[in-house]
């Protein structure tokens, strides 16, 4: 892996500036902001970016720098969250499916089936509506949306990686299936599980920002950027500042995860370096 | 190699019952999997209503929230139904929508099929415009970027491609609306048709351009990564290397060999992106106060109106599901080396 990381490239590594500047601003985030994030002043309202407020205050006069900064500490925590959630799942049935096959195969990809029928968004939306908005039920309700594809992906890897003849010969060494698929099989499948975890959380923060965006995410007064943009849409006219940062914010992070996650698949996918084996074109 | 020798008139009858065969092996793999996508969409109806009455209170919760007089909420429970069994509520509510009757809103008691009747039309305009506009800009880019592997055209395309999957589509739509229609004021950036236009196709196109534009560009930059490392994949086959071989100029290899061979799976990655343009559209209608069923089902969810979103789900499944059984079907028309099991 550290050879991997080593050949990650240039666009790998912007990636990894990006995701490290959000780990910052996340971790440092409230110590830096000038402001608490519901402080309100409504004496200054709608502020263009001036020296006191970096980047203008919005419609209730709270400083847009400091909601951001309080914001990074939210959007890497649900993102991080949900994917862990997602992938801690997918992992549990993508193994069972793909290593014991047969009839808990069949079952749980079924369930991926049905699961994958619902777009990730509307998902979310149903199980929001029923369960309403908060921090906790978002996080819940996107690992839920986002457990299928990495289940299918986890087993494809698992299916690929039980015929190989260092799985052979563990299991006639006499290893136990659970020692043989932790210890050999997961083990070998990390790396490419770990580099679509990264991908996951860029779509984690996206989905995330959307539902706050559409009011279904968490409740005000907490600094979801996708609210905030909500906020700067109401505003549009008054103010441009106030949709345009929140926006950026979650467009940098996104674009963070998703080129940290293209630069770990291309340093450490052998698919990707020799041309691709080729797939099934069997439905 | 046995049917090479046999004689003439067995050889064309044999080629014969070949295509027969795979005539009938065709329209038993699409049977196989008309029944299966029956079953999942079962699947989905339970699954859907068990996430529906797995809330506290449930649908019934929803519906008499607010109201406080027990005689009321007693009698709103018996009008929908809702003081019934959950199985038998299950029965009926699939039985309804299998003969598209999804029952009444809690809002205002009209069909939910009225609603929905009314929001499909614009819902499908801008997805279709949407997905046409990102497919004619999608696959020469991913095409040109592959043909140009590591030059400047390929990376100057790549990072366009990752730049357009990162975009929130609420912010791009967000930014063109203050570009386009505050700044510039070209473009309307509400609605659908100015009030009693709405027979107008000049308006209609005008009104259409910065919702289609938002759309598009978020499912551009999925399929044109797509097109690309498709067709990076079929350039790098050994049939490629063979024409390349027998002298075939550049062009005659990237259009006659392998533009026809990885263009295959992106009639595949159109089809499957169906989920990703609904839920765009579910955004891109929000921002533009887009009259369609993306909106429906926001506005359904806010005002906790169940029967609307249950049938909004469910609709938007049965696309999803369809959407797929056809992408199998052209898999089936397109690709030849497929294996029908």
């Amino acid at each position: 892996m550290r050879v991997g990381l080593a050949v990650m490239g240039a666009r790998g590594w912007s990636g990894a500036l990006l995701v490290g500047l959000l780990v910052l601003a996340a971790a440092a985030g409230p110590a830096l902001a000038p402001q608490d994030y519901a402080e309100q002043d409504l004496t200054r309202r709608l502020e263009p970016p001036s020296a006191a407020h970096w980047l203008g205050t919005d419609g209730l006069g709270r400083d847009i720098l400091s909601r951001l900064l309080w914001g990074a500490r939210l959007s890497l925590a649900i993102g991080v969250g949900a994917t862990a959630l997602a992938v801690a799942v997918g992992i549990g049935a993508g193994a069972v499916a793909g290593y014991f096959r047969g009839r808990a195969d069949r079952m749980l990809m079924r369930a991926t089936d049905v699961f994958m029928c619902i777009p990730a968004l509307f998902l979310v939306l149903i199980v929001v509506a029923v369960f309403g908005a908060s921090v906790r039920n978002t996080v819940l309700v996107i690992g839920l949306a986002y457990w299928p594809p990495t289940a299918r992906f986890v087993r494809g890897e698992v299916l690929a990686l039980r015929g190989q003849p260092f799985v052979e010969a563990a299991r006639a060494l006499g290893a136990a299936d659970l020692h043989i698929l932790g210890g050999h099989v997961l083990r070998n499948a990390m790396p490419l599980v770990l580099t679509q975890a990264s991908l996951f959380v860029a779509n984690a923060v996206l989905i995330e920002s959307a539902l706050s965006f559409l009011g279904l995410g968490v409740p005000p007064p907490l600094p979801s950027w996708g609210a905030m943009l909500a906020d700067g849409r109401r505003f549009l006219l008054q103010g441009w500042w106030i949709a345009t940062f929140p926006g950026l914010a979650i467009f940098l992070v996104v674009l963070g995860f998703n080129l940290l996650g293209d630069g770990l698949r291309e340093a450490l996918d052998p698919r990707l370096a020799a041309p691709r084996r080729r797939r099934g074109v069997a439905a | 190699m046995t049917r090479a020798s046999r004689a003439p008139a067995g050889r064309e009858a044999a080629a014969r019952d070949g295509v027969q065969t795979r005539a009938l092996l065709r329209i038993r793999y699409l049977a196989a999997r008309a029944a299966g996508m029956a079953v999942l969409l079962v699947g989905v109806s339970v699954l859907l209503f068990a996430i529906m009455h797995a809330a506290p209170g449930g649908p019934e919760a929803m519906l008499v929230g607010e109201t406080f007089d027990p005689a009321v909420a007693e009698s709103l429970r018996r009008q929908y139904g809702l003081d019934d069994p959950v199985p038998v509520q299950y029965v009926r509510w699939a039985a309804g929508a299998l003969r598209g009757d999804f029952g009444r809103s809690f809002r205002d008691g009209q069909p939910v099929m009225l609603h929905i009747r009314e929001r499909l039309g614009p819902t499908l305009q801008l997805t279709a415009g949407g997905l046409l506009l990102a497919v004619l800009a999608a696959v020469p880019l991913g095409v040109a970027a592959a043909a140009r592997r590591g030059r400047a055209t390929d990376h100057l395309a790549s990072a366009a491609m990752i730049i357009g999957v990162s975009f929130p589509s609420f912010w791009l739509g967000i930014l063109l609306i203050l570009g386009f229609s505050s700044l510039l004021g070209w473009l309307p950036a509400a609605g659908i048709a100015p009030y009693g236009l709405e027979g107008d196709l000049l308006e209609r196109v005008r009104y259409a351009v910065l919702p289609t534009v938002t759309l598009a560009v978020t499912q551009f930059a999925a399929l044109a990564r797509f097109t690309r490392s498709s067709m990076l994949d079929a350039l790098g086959r050994d049939y490629v290397r063979t024409a390349e071989a027998k002298g075939a100029g550049r062009g005659a290899v990237l259009y006659r060999h392998a533009l026809r061979n990885g263009l295959i799976p992106v009639v595949t990655a159109v089809g499957l992106s169906l989920p990703a343009l609904l839920g765009g559209a579910v955004l891109t209608e929000t921002v533009f106060s887009w009259p369609g069923l993306g909106r429906l089902a926001v506005d359904a969810i806010l005002e906790r109106d169940y029967p609307v979103i249950m049938a909004i789900e469910l609709i938007v499944a049965a696309a999803v599901v369809l959407a797929n059984f056809l992408t199998d079907v052209v898999y089936t028309l397109v690709d030849p080396r497929i294996t029908l099991e």
